[in-house]
């Protein structure tokens, strides 16, 4: 029976109430990380791990994306745009590209691939071989020790890659543009600045900050609910990542949606 | 006059879809005194012993830690209840991102604030204790064996001198030799420090040794409790198989 019963009502409800069961379980969990991040005990220790490990060690991967996109990008707008002489305005179509969108989801979904997936390995594993129970007889709330360092790191470290995904990301269409069309530096930098508001970096910084959220509850929530061993744990990786990426590109969608509006 | 049980298990039913696991489980430990749980596998022995540390809730029955319930407590509440239990897990549970000597200062550290600098001199004190070399105490848990990383679970069990201790297979994996010191060490703890011990095993020569009392559990129930003497003279036919080691059929 289960799912694929042979009565399609009794299946859709079934999936209906499991969906619905799943948001609410992924709500709890959220509202708990959430309260255990923003109230004391803190453990800065792993706090300051985790920033290393979503932050700092995931910059080369984030600058390499952000240098290779933004020159794609200038590429694109060169080879697409001279149809009809958009290409004097490449260094702005590239700015805004970078800042506005493709700088925090680009940096986003690889974090969701190096960083979720890490974090409900972690604790997956951490909770097949009874480290978290090991933990609660310790005396410490494994939601304080674990799940809030993660949150807090993932929602804080994202948009400062960002910022740096958008600087290379200029760099990247700079270099390009300064090949193509011969466009020196100065001058890119300069039509870049004029151009771009603040508002355009802002709110591709508040984008990352709730895509980072997303990626360290992915990762925390699907390494915590991990059961059936190294099978088990396997699943939760790979649930971990996918459902970072589709739920960063549904709030992508969103976020712009209300600031288009603006 | 009646003394409170250091640890009681009343009334306790558990299961897991249709499977009973615990039904209606009767169980109380004396401060200061050791017992053994005994049982075939699969019959609730960590259950129970998951239960009373919080990991788990019945779906009937008290769970009382000095006469308090601890199934009603918040989960503060309980881990303040806990800070004064140890627990060896099956596996060792250690810690794989801290070196040795943090698995076994992380109460102390975590919980009580004590200063990375002494927690380390007690871990490798308590290190000591279940004779792993002070060396050992900066290697990670996947650097030692199966039987080390054992006893440095137990070491954890045991740094912050707690009153209540269980232990879940505690010589599984290790030599005799080791073996017999573990088991020295805990009866150790009852008989100097005044510890209530409850363990799980499989080893009678362990339970003999470490237990002042044992408890067979099966279908959920205690079905016969004695002292370590009465072991050989028991008439139940289960208790019979295990001292004898011989199939029921």
């Amino acid at each position: 029976m289960g799912l694929f019963s042979t009565n399609p009502v009794a299946a859709l409800g079934r999936a209906t109430l499991e969906g619905v069961a799943a948001i609410g379980r992924v709500g709890l969990f959220a509202a708990r990380g959430i309260s255990a991040a923003l109230s004391p005990p803190w453990y800065p220790r792993q706090i300051i791990a985790q920033f290393a490990s979503v932050g700092f060690l995931s910059l080369p991967v984030v600058g390499l994306t952000a240098w290779f996109t933004g020159a794609a990008l200038a590429l694109n707008i060169y080879s697409g745009g001279d149809r009809f002489n958009a290409e004097t305005v490449l260094p702005q179509i590239v700015a805004l590209g970078i800042t506005r969108e493709l700088g925090p989801v680009l940096a986003a979904l690889m974090l969701a691939g190096r960083v979720a997936s890490a974090m409900a390995s972690e604790i997956g594993a951490m909770r097949a071989t009874e480290q978290i129970d090991a933990m609660v007889t310790l005396s410490t709330d494994p939601r304080r020790y674990l799940i809030a360092p993660r949150l807090i790191a993932a929602t804080i470290s994202l948009p400062l890659l960002t910022l740096i995904t958008d600087i290379i990301g200029v760099a990247g269409g700079m270099q390009v543009s300064n090949y193509l069309i011969d466009l020196s530096p100065g001058i890119y930098i300069a039509n870049t600045m004029d151009f771009l508001t603040a508002w355009d970096v802002e709110s591709g910084l508040i984008k990352s900050a709730v895509f980072g959220f997303i990626i360290g509850l992915m990762g925390c929530y699907h390494g915590d609910s991990a059961k059936g061993g190294a099978r088990g744990v396997g699943r939760a990786t790979t649930s971990a990542m996918v459902s970072a990426a589709v739920l960063i590109l549904a709030a992508d969608y969103l976020l712009t949606s209300v600031f288009a509006l603006k | 006059m009646t003394t409170t049980a250091k640890i009681a298990w009343t009334g306790i039913s558990k299961r897991f879809g249709a499977q009973v696991v615990l039904d209606g489980l009767d169980l109380a430990v004396a401060p200061g005194r050791s017992l053994a749980l005994l049982g075939r596998s699969g019959q609730g022995k960590s259950v129970t012993l998951k239960l009373a540390l919080g990991l788990m809730k019945p779906d009937a029955g008290q769970v009382l830690l000095d006469g308090v319930d601890v199934t009603r407590q918040s989960e503060a509440e309980r881990r303040a209840s806990f800070r004064g239990i140890g627990m060896l897990f099956q596996g060792g549970a250690l810690f794989d991102s801290l070196p040795v000597w943090e698995n076994v200062a992380f109460r102390l550290i975590n919980a009580d604030g004590v200063g990375r600098a002494e927690a380390r001199e007690r871990a490798v004190e308590a290190l000591s204790l279940v004779k792993l070399a002070p060396e050992v105490a900066d290697r990670y848990p996947s650097e030692l064996s199966g039987g080390m990383q054992k006893r440095a679970g137990l070491a954890r069990a045991i740094v912050g001198t707690p009153s209540l201790l269980f232990f879940d297979e505690p010589t599984t994996g290790l030599d005799p030799i080791t073996a017999g010191a573990i088991n020295e060490l805990i009866r150790d703890r009852v008989t100097s420090l005044g510890c209530t011990a409850v363990s799980i095993t499989h080893d009678m020569a362990s339970a003999r040794t470490i237990a002042d009392e044992l408890a067979m559990l099966d279908n959920g129930r205690i079905v016969w409790r004695g002292r370590a003497d009465e072991l050989d003279h028991a008439d139940h036919p289960l208790v019979r198989a295990f001292v004898t080691g011989q199939s029921m059929e």
